[in-house]
């Protein structure tokens, strides 16, 4: 079958790529294709950052900048794009960008290997925030750079690095030239992306029709996971439906009672949409993965992938989230934690994707937490993760949804421990009765994360970590614990 | 921003040394310019090789049928045992460790052989589809089991001084202890990786990711049947190493040249990193028993500690780690009366290998352990236990292997760091807050480091260098040394811009190459700038000397009177450009390249015995370190680190910084979020860093200061410099000391296991027990 031909801007030229397998990764043409060895891989998933390039994308009129990792990103999804990788940066005639020559300043790099991944980093951060007039801070800083490993310099010069690039002389790319080539390419585009076997459809009846004729083909919606299923499992897939181009499914919508985020909203997008309205939940979403996995991944794919310890799926079932299914056939709604039947198995049917995910938003007296539990805060996966949403009327649980991820096959809520909950006054006593019925309502397993029995135990205690939250007890959870504050008389 | 105004990046001053040069790669590494192995343009023909490996911990290999792989497109072949022209099993000191597993397999991720394809995937997709027919037998994976078993890898150890068991009896205060530390994975950015090219006459070039190319030399001639004058070995950088490239990557190259042997084409091996963690060998996990006795003020009269390491399948480097956790259980204390019994386990788990600070960290963390248990035990505060244990100046001075600590700057040194950190307000504050605190509770630790530099075998602390002048004055040098990202290459330009009396930018640095500068030692034990850049310095020197001379004869003055600096050579009569001089000396036919060659006086010791003086000198150093955990799920951060670090007169006081607070993030992760998990089948169920947890950026506190101390090196050392490499690795140990003085403050209880890593769990279980 004749693959389609990939075509995106690089240096402020058109590349165009042909015959390259749907499954082929972005690094793997870098590197091997184009013999642009800049770009390294570290780890093949998605962990380690090294490979880190920053994609552009013209969006509401302007250029959208985001740093991805190549590594898990199938090429052919960067069609239409603006690419720059480590060797875009440095000007004709040599002079390193900002990113660059803070790095060499800062003595950020030791090694060299996690370098050029930190520095397309750096250039994102960059783009998004020095060169828009908005100061880097430490804590944007290391909160951006999560997704970059270095295992030599101890990160401070890096973080150093970060801040000292408002210092330099400023550098700025020509995004005019680049909206235009990229408008071009768009129309070049229209009509080819449902054809090939890398398909790529732009809207939602397309996607649906092509879903409904091609059921054998991998959907991907950001490839975060399915991206290790090549690299890692060896999969080769003959067909491949990524939904990430569907216009309509890429919109965040507000309405009055509930906030509808498409299904190829990624999760750096969905998640500024839920801490817009709940903004507790802002290190929890700086938590999920790091920031090149949240920019390429989709909220609409952690719900479809399924994974036990995905970490959207236990804040959306406290929450309420619907979501919503869409085939050629029409759609329908279900609550969340009723679409999961078994490990890695839901209730789709062939000709089905996930199309919306509905998240109520809060009403007056909510009172919402969502932990995660990890060996390393950052950019890791969950032991145990727990979201507690409740509601009191008059001193009594009048509302309680709790989800639970790390616990079960699936995600799920913890049905049970609301039960022990609801109708009852908020009490350390029904905090109690609500931490046993967590921990016998799961039989977490033991796995390299953690063991059955911490799993369950923890179950609990962050029930009661709840209850002392809900009565105003301060300094009580390292995530935002701060010494200077809590210090404050 | 943390960092000092003065350790920002300088332009380029005269000397060179002690000023904050970058990286000699700095502007081509974040450009994406500077070249690993996988970035090498590949020679045309090249084939690539994956591993095939054991899917079983222990048991007979009965056969194996590779037809499945064969038939996959753009496979070449298979690479067996029985491929081996050379000798079967890899040079290593024991000789115990076959190149591919023949007629057993020891550890799950052992490899068998080769799958050579066309391209890096055909290869590794048709690797997991060779079938293994292995008969299972019983494997042991945990350390204690093996000590049970009596199951070694090399025999037991003891050392012993004076009269433990009376020193103990006779104590007014006795305690036991149990404790176990987990390994580490070295998660070296670049995976291991090797590229191997058939040259005329079967001769071969080697592209090593390796901290010893040498050695690489010597393992690949020997499975080739060949002699080393046949292989040449060249490494430009590695993308860390940390000692995971010592003899890990010496298999890698000789799989990798195996095959092209085989198939008489070139082929690179680069590990998956996931292979990576299953193929090569880790930290070693240790485990201690002890007992001791000790006075009311804390001091240790008699100590008796076993510790167990284990060594996985082969005993690679596990002897001489051993040997060094051994040589550092005193770390900076006066052990008088003393017994440590040293087992060197065999399990069936990866061979484990050389990481940063070589046992070293196994051997002090004990006996951190026990001071910080005593001072609980007799409600003291932790730091007075330590202090009243120090090396004394006089008396109490000698090291449990009968070495005299000489140059003991331990206690002014403390005394500043407790001083500069306000350790005690702080203690005090901390004891206020947690009393207050219903959930988190804080801790804090300060913990020193005595750490000894040497090989501990005497032989490998030689080392030899090139410097070639050229006509045009430019400088290149060489030498047996390894980069791996630590700035030797940055620090021997700076040593020898300064012998030349010529700007840094001068001198150009070239990749190690084992056809340059021979029989080099490893890049390892923190020697690389000892060795090496006394060795370049000696060649300069000679140059130098040289151009002395041919300036004193033109000038009729004595060589003793020309100077060379800031380009400019002068005699009595006229002042010169360098490029002038060696133009004039050039045409004059004076030899304007040299070798030199460098050994580290002093050190000797019995390895029979495990006493002598193995060490040239120590390096100093001590934390303070500020942490809170959570109570109800063991979650726990590190708040506040003070660093105060001996690196002698520093040669480039931004690089030594970067080890410092490189080493110490690496231990800190060795101590808490770095767990290896191997499950019952033996299988290591943590093998990518989606499951095995480095330190991030979020995990480094704001308030991290470094402070270096402002004396020379007693020891006649380059620059009156100290190595740097490993010693910071060991102040991480105040963050697991700091943990526990946490837990114990939950408690309100004297006794704290905690296992190390202090994961959230393993703190909790702390907290619980």
């Amino acid at each position: 079958m004749e693959s389609r031909t990939i075509r995106f801007v690089r240096r402020g030229e058109l590349v165009s790529l042909s015959n390259v397998p749907p499954d082929r990764t972005l690094l793997e043409v870098l590197r091997e294709d184009l013999a642009c060895t800049g770009t390294k891989e570290g780890c093949g998933e998605g962990d380690c950052g090294a490979c880190t390039v920053v994609l552009g994308e013209a969006r509401e009129g302007g250029l959208q900048y985001r740093a991805i990792n190549s590594c898990i990103r199938l090429a052919h999804s960067i069609d239409g794009m603006a690419l720059w990788t480590v060797e875009d940066l440095a000007g004709a005639d040599g002079g390193l960008h900002p990113a660059q020559e803070a790095m060499v300043q800062c003595h950020g790099s030791q090694c060299g290997f996690c370098t050029p991944g930190f520095v397309m980093s750096l250039f994102g951060m960059y783009q998004n925030h020095v060169a828009r007039g908005e100061p880097v801070t430490r804590e944007l800083a290391q909160e951006e750079l999560s997704g970059n490993l270095c295992r030599c310099t101890g990160y401070r010069p890096i973080l150093d690095a970060a801040q000292q690039m408002e210092q330099l002389p400023r550098s700025s790319v020509d995004e005019a030239a680049v909206l235009q080539q990229l408008d071009a390419l768009a129309q070049q585009r229209a009509q080819a992306s449902a054809l090939g076997p890398y398909l790529a459809p732009r809207s939602l009846p397309d996607l649906l029709a092509l879903r409904a004729a091609h059921p054998e083909a991998q959907v991907v919606a950001g490839c975060t996971d399915v991206g290790l299923w090549v690299t890692k499992m060896h999969k080769q897939f003959g067909r491949v439906l990524d939904v990430t181009r569907v216009a309509e499914l890429r919109r965040v919508e507000r309405h009055e009672d509930r906030v509808a985020i498409g299904a190829a909203v990624t999760l750096t997008e969905a998640f500024e949409a839920l801490v817009q309205d709940r903004p507790q939940l802002k290190t929890f979403a700086n938590r999920f993965a790091g920031l090149p996995v949240r920019n390429s991944g989709t909220l609409g794919g952690n719900v479809a992938n399924g994974s036990p310890i995905g970490d959207s799926m236990p804040l959306l079932i406290a929450l309420g989230a619907q979501l919503v299914l869409a085939s050629a056939r029409g759609e329908r709604e279900l609550p969340l934690e009723q679409f999961y039947t078994g490990y890695r198995k839901n209730v789709l049917a062939p000709d089905e994707v996930v199309a919306w995910i509905r998240v109520p938003r809060p009403v007056p007296g909510e009172f919402l937490r969502a932990y995660k539990i990890s060996k390393r805060f950052d950019d890791d996966i969950s032991a145990v993760c727990l979201a507690v949403n409740l509601r009191l009327e008059d001193g009594v649980v009048a509302h309680v949804a709790i989800g639970a991820g790390g616990v079960a096959a699936t995600p799920v809520r913890a049905l049970q421990a609301e039960a022990a909950l609801r109708g009852r006054p908020w009490t350390q006593d029904a905090t109690r009765a609500a931490a046993a019925a967590l921990r016998s309502e799961f039989q977490p397993i033991s796995d390299m994360r953690a063991s059955a029995a911490y799993r369950s135990e923890v179950l609990g205690n962050l029930m009661q970590r709840f209850w002392l939250e809900s009565q105003g007890q301060q300094h009580i959870n390292l995530e935002s614990f701060r010494i200077e504050e809590a210090l404050a008389p | 921003m943390n960092a000092p105004e003065k350790y920002l990046a300088t332009s380029t001053p005269q000397p060179a040394t002690g000023a904050s040069h970058p990286h000699e790669s700095a502007r081509a590494q974040v450009a994406g310019a500077a070249t690993y192995i996988d970035d090498i343009p590949e020679v045309k023909g090249t084939l690539h090789a994956a591993p095939i490996l054991s899917d079983v911990a222990h048991g007979v290999l009965r056969g194996i049928d590779a037809s499945a792989a064969l038939a996959m497109e753009g496979v070449r072949g298979v690479v067996l045992a029985a491929d081996i022209p050379g000798d079967p099993i890899l040079a290593t000191f024991v000789h115990d460790e076959p190149i591919f597993a023949r007629d057993r397999v020891e550890f799950l991720g052992q490899v068998v052989g080769l799958v050579v394809a066309e391209t890096v995937m055909q290869a590794r997709r048709a690797a997991r589809l060779v079938k293994l027919d292995i008969e299972a037998l019983p494997a042991v994976v945990d350390v204690r089991e093996a000590v049970k078993l009596q199951s070694f890898v090399l025999p037991p150890v003891t050392v012993r001084r004076g009269d433990p068991e009376r020193g103990i009896a006779q104590a007014p205060h006795r305690i036991t202890g149990s404790l176990d530390v987990g390994g580490q994975e070295h998660f070296y950015l670049e995976g291991q990786v090797a590229y191997a090219l058939p040259l005329e006459q079967d001769q071969w070039w080697i592209y090593s990711s390796t901290q010893h190319p040498g050695e690489v030399q010597h393992w690949v001639a020997h499975a080739l049947g060949l002699a080393n004058h046949d292989v040449k070995v060249e490494c430009r950088r590695m993308g860390g190493g940390f000692g995971g490239k010592e003899t890990q990557a010496g298999h890698v190259a000789v799989w990798a040249t195996l095959a092209a042997r085989k198939f008489r084409r070139p082929v690179k091996l680069r590990l998956d990193r996931d292979d990576d963690f299953m193929v090569t060998g880790k930290r070693h996990p240790f485990a201690y028993d002890w007992e001791a006795g000790f006075d009311d003020s804390g001091r240790i009269t008699g100590l008796k500690l076993m510790l167990a390491a284990n060594c996985g399948f082969s005993a690679d480097l596990s002897g001489p780690v051993a040997d060094r956790a051994v040589f550092h259980v005193d770390n900076a204390y006066f052990l008088g009366d003393v017994e440590i019994v040293s087992y060197r386990c065999k399990t069936n788990v990866q061979s484990h290998t050389a990481f940063r600070g070589f046992g070293g960290p196994q051997g002090m963390i004990a006996t951190e352990a026990l001071l910080g248990d005593i001072a609980r035990h007799l409600g003291k505060d932790p730091l007075d236990v330590r202090k009243a244990n120090l090396y004394g100046l006089e008396e109490r001075n000698v090291t449990h292997y009968e070495m005299a600590v000489e140059d003991n700057i331990l206690d002014p040194l403390i005394a500043r760091l407790e001083q500069d950190a306000h350790y005690r307000q702080r203690r005090e504050e901390i004891a206020r807050w947690n009393a207050a605190s219903p959930v988190i509770q804080r801790g804090i630790a300060l913990t020193p480091v005595k750490f000894g530099i040497s090989f501990t075998a005497t032989f490998f602390n030689q080392a030899g260098a090139l410097v070639h002048v050229y006509t045009d004055g430019s400088v290149q040098v060489n030498h047996g040394g390894t980069e791996m990202g630590q700035g030797l290459h940055t620090k021997i330009l700076q040593v020898v811009a300064d012998e030349l009396g010529v700007p840094f930018h001068k001198v150009r640095i070239s990749a190690t190459d084992t056809s340059k500068v021979p029989n080099a030692s490893a890049t390892a034990a923190s020697s690389g700038t000892d060795l090496n850049g006394r060795a370049a310095q000696f060649a300069a020197r000679q140059v130098r000397q040289r151009l002395a001379e041919y300036v004193a004869e033109k000038q009729n003055c004595r060589p003793e009177q020309v100077i060379f600096a800031h380009g400019q050579v002068s005699g009595p009569d006229a002042v010169m450009t360098w490029e002038q001089l060696v133009d004039d000396a050039w045409h004059s036919r004076v030899q304007l390249w040299s070798d030199g060659f460098y050994r580290t006086p002093k050190i000797h010791y019995d390895k029979h015995t495990l006493t002598g003086r193995p060490f040239y000198y120590f390096a100093y150093g001590a934390a303070c370190t500020e942490v809170a955990i959570d109570t109800l799920t063991g979650e726990n951060r590190v708040l506040k680190v003070d660093i105060l670090h001996d690196v002698g007169t520093s040669i480039n006081p931004a690089i030594d910084i970067g080890q410092i607070e490189g080493g110490f993030i690496q231990g800190m992760g060795w101590l808490t979020t770095e767990q290896l998990v191997w499950n019952d089948k033996g299988s290591l169920s943590t093998h990518a860093p989606s499951t095995y947890k480095i330190p991030a950026t979020g995990d480094v506190p704001e308030h991290f200061r470094i402070a270096l101390w402002p004396e020379p090196n007693p020891e006649d050392n380059v620059g009156g410099s100290k190595a740097v490499g490993e010693p910071p690795f060991m102040l991480a140990i105040s963050v697991w000391e700091a943990l526990r003085d946490a837990a114990a403050a939950a408690r309100g209880d004297a006794q704290v296991r905690m296992d190390a890593p202090a994961t959230a769990e393993n703190v909790l279980k702390a907290l619980r027990g």
